[in-house]
């Protein structure tokens, strides 16, 4: 039995060294962890946001700033105690440079406190809850998507700028579909035809669009993400009131549901601050590459986390690759020297972008298929409404 | 708070209930006659609504991706109960629960994985892509379509068990199962035709709804707890007792999310009112339910003497 230990010792010694090398040639990796809703209904957001970044990481050359990248791919399956757990993982066993993605609010408020706590750097390319951008705002965080009010309050500035009086205002009971209302009625000068909540996930609005028509409003502003948004609008559309009464809306008729949809939503309006047919260089080439490699019009979310790739790869490259002087690499972030699909990007001091909103029609594109036709430019260079309570 | 308003809503209460009686319709049945607790039925009415976008696509007409989901839907139901779920009809209601569920939890990710995680595509035909004049009232042609489709389906379910051999058979076998099967008929192929009727309504409903719902993996649960609240409201066993379970849900649901939330505008200051109200309405339906059991435990129309 003795003479078993050396031997024993020497190969704990030969597979230290090994780990030891091996730790070190991983080290060389930039390391992201990724993580969207990728499984249950919204699952097709997540897949956008993952497709998009990989594709902005694949127009890199595979590499952020020369350096090796590894994407770490999560599901947070929309449960926020879970998202903790895998937050917690990319930061104490995988020791993540970068944590990215994040398509829901719920989802993001919960990791916000261990990703802020860890100073580990975030880099948002959905979720954007109002707390975050005010008064919990980080040095760490940066969200290369939009604060959730912006693109409503475009929508608003937009129902004052046509003059529309007399608007009703309809979105699920919770608290995105409170903010996204609140953000329209702060640039929204008219009178509220009616303020209607309906249940979360409520299939059937029959009701609710009879009251509506019996208030016979000027227009209808609307927030419905996903299925519920799907819902709606084809049952707008049969009581016959699509032609008569504006649709305005936002994060409800993209390119998440327009493929369900198709010629059921044309007409409709929509906010934001991205749109398909925008024809910057950057822009065309990431429509373009995404369809001919997805096979499909990106969407928003797919625009977003594209951007967030190529942000990545802009600051790294700014620092000369020497990416783990963390405050180098977030003052590189913070400058934001890359070309955006979008066109103007800028952050603000809370890590949230200004940058320009827009409505769009839902329309045939070049091709004939169904997308966003840009209309105009609502609010220029928008900061979102909450960076005045951030104390940074 | 018009006339026109309050007979609009009942129209959408109506046209609500008779989806939910094409739905409730099977399950009560198969609860009823094979004592069999089937959680898939919302799974039957997803895939009837994947069939019926799919072969409307293809073939760009609608009437026949209704009839061909119906059809396909219950060969799926003989075929899944040919295959292993009749071995589950001896079986306790927890075993049953527990097969029933693994297979929403499979069927949701067959769906995914076939079909794809992004909501497909369906929309009504252009002869009722449009309102119609009811007394006035403009309603949605395609609604109005699928209340008198549902009534006549009501009415051939009427016919076929009251009138007809098989329809007897069905209601002795709701009445007593094994006196049924002591005289001689085969239970298991009476049980097998059930089993597949009932399927093959919830896969008109899911037909039905394909242009108006979002057509998504995951469609049938919210359909299917609904389901469960008509027939134990309308009695387990019952047809009758579904049909009318399902109209006073239908009602209920829709002028409670109406109708409540006025009420409590005029009872209560605005903010509250908006903040209560979607919630209370939501639960009328279930409130609804407890009456009903604690006054009338057996449901509205109770089949008798069960076996």
């Amino acid at each position: 039995m003795k003479k078993t230990f050396p031997m024993i010792r020497c190969a704990s010694g030969a597979l230290l060294i090994a780990a030891l090398t091996w730790g070190g040639a991983a080290s060389a990796q930039f390391k992201v962890g990724f993580m969207a809703t990728l499984s249950g209904p919204a699952a097709a957001l997540g897949q956008d946001m993952y497709d998009g970044f990989m594709l902005g990481l694949e127009h890199s050359g595979g590499k952020f700033g020369g350096v090796e990248v590894e994407v770490i791919r999560e599901d947070d399956q929309l449960k926020p105690d879970l998202a903790v757990q895998t937050v917690n993982r990319f930061i104490e066993r995988d020791q993540v440079d970068v944590v990215a993605g994040v398509t829901f609010s719920n989802v993001m408020m919960a990791i916000a406190k261990p990703l802020a706590d860890s100073n580990t750097i975030f880099m948002g390319t959905n979720a954007g809850p109002a707390p975050l951008a005010g008064e919990r705002c980080a040095p760490n965080f940066f969200f290369v998507s939009y604060q959730n009010d912006q693109q409503a309050e475009g929508v608003g500035k937009y129902a004052t700028d046509k003059g529309f009086k007399n608007v009703y205002l309809m979105a699920p009971n919770y608290q995105a579909g409170k903010d996204a209302v609140g953000g329209f009625k702060r640039y929204y000068k008219g009178a509220v035809a009616g303020e209607v909540y309906t249940r979360v996930n409520q299939p059937d609005y029959s009701a609710e669009i009879a009251q509506l028509q019996a208030a016979n409003p000027d227009a209808v502003f609307v927030f419905y993400p996903g299925g519920m948004g799907i819902n709606f609008i084809k049952q707008f559309r049969q009581a016959g009131l699509l032609d008569k009464i504006p649709l305005l809306s936002v994060s409800s008729f993209d390119g998440s549901t327009l493929p369900a949809l198709k010629e059921t939503a044309l007409g409709a309006i929509s906010g934001s601050f991205w749109g398909a047919d925008f024809d910057n260089a950057v822009n065309q080439k990431f429509v373009t590459d995404f369809e001919a490699k997805y096979g499909r019009i990106p969407s928003q979310y797919a625009a977003q986390s594209y951007d967030g790739a190529l942000l990545l790869n802009s600051a790294i490259k700014k620092i000369g690759g020497q990416y783990k002087d963390k405050n180098a690499l977030m003052a590189a972030l913070r400058a934001a020297e890359f070309d955006s699909v979008r066109g103007d990007f800028k952050f603000n001091k809370n890590g949230f972008p200004i940058h320009d909103m827009y409505v769009f029609e839902v329309a045939p594109d070049a091709k004939g298929r169904v997308s966003h036709k840009t209309l105009q430019k609502t609010l220029p260079a928008h900061p979102d409404s909450y960076v005045g309570q951030c104390p940074l | 708070m018009t006339l026109n308003l309050v007979l609009g809503q009942a129209l959408n209460g109506l046209q609500f209930g008779i989806l939910l009686f094409l739905m409730a319709a099977g399950l009560t049945l198969v609860f009823g006659i094979m004592s069999f607790v089937n959680l898939a039925h919302g799974s039957l009415y997803m895939f009837g609504a994947y069939f019926a976008a799919t072969v409307a696509s293809h073939s760009g007409s609608f009437l026949l991706a209704i009839v061909s989901a119906m059809l396909l839907i219950f060969l799926l139901g003989a075929a899944i109960d040919r295959a292993g779920l009749s071995i589950l009809h001896r079986r306790s209601h927890l075993d049953q629960v527990l097969a029933t569920f693994g297979l929403v939890l499979f069927s949701n990710e067959l769906v995914r994985v076939v079909w794809g995680n992004a909501p497909i595509y369906m929309d009504a035909p252009d002869y009722l892509s449009d309102a119609v004049n009811i007394f006035g009232l403009n309603y949605p042609a395609y609604r109005f379509a699928i209340i008198v489709a549902g009534l006549l389906v009501a009415l051939g379910l009427y016919l076929l068990i009251e009138r007809t051999r098989i329809g007897m058979l069905i209601r002795a076998g709701a009445s007593n199962r094994t006196m049924v099967s002591a005289l001689g008929v085969n239970i298991a192929w009476l049980n097998r035709f059930v089993f597949a009727l009932g399927a093959g309504l919830a896969g008109l409903a899911g037909a039905l709804v394909g242009p108006i719902l979002s057509v998504e993996p995951g469609m049938g649960e919210p359909v299917l707890i609904l389901t469960l609240v008509v027939i134990v409201i309308g009695g387990i066993g019952s047809i009758r007792g579904a049909f009318f379970g399902a109209i006073v849900v239908g009602l209920v649901d829709t002028m409670g999310r109406v109708f409540v939330p006025i009420w409590l505008r005029a009872a209560f200051d605005p903010a509250m009112a908006t903040a209560i109200g979607p919630a209370l309405a939501s639960m009328l339906v279930y409130l609804l339910m407890a009456v009903i059991l604690a006054f009338k435990p057996e449901g509205l129309f109770p089949v008798r003497a069960r076996g």
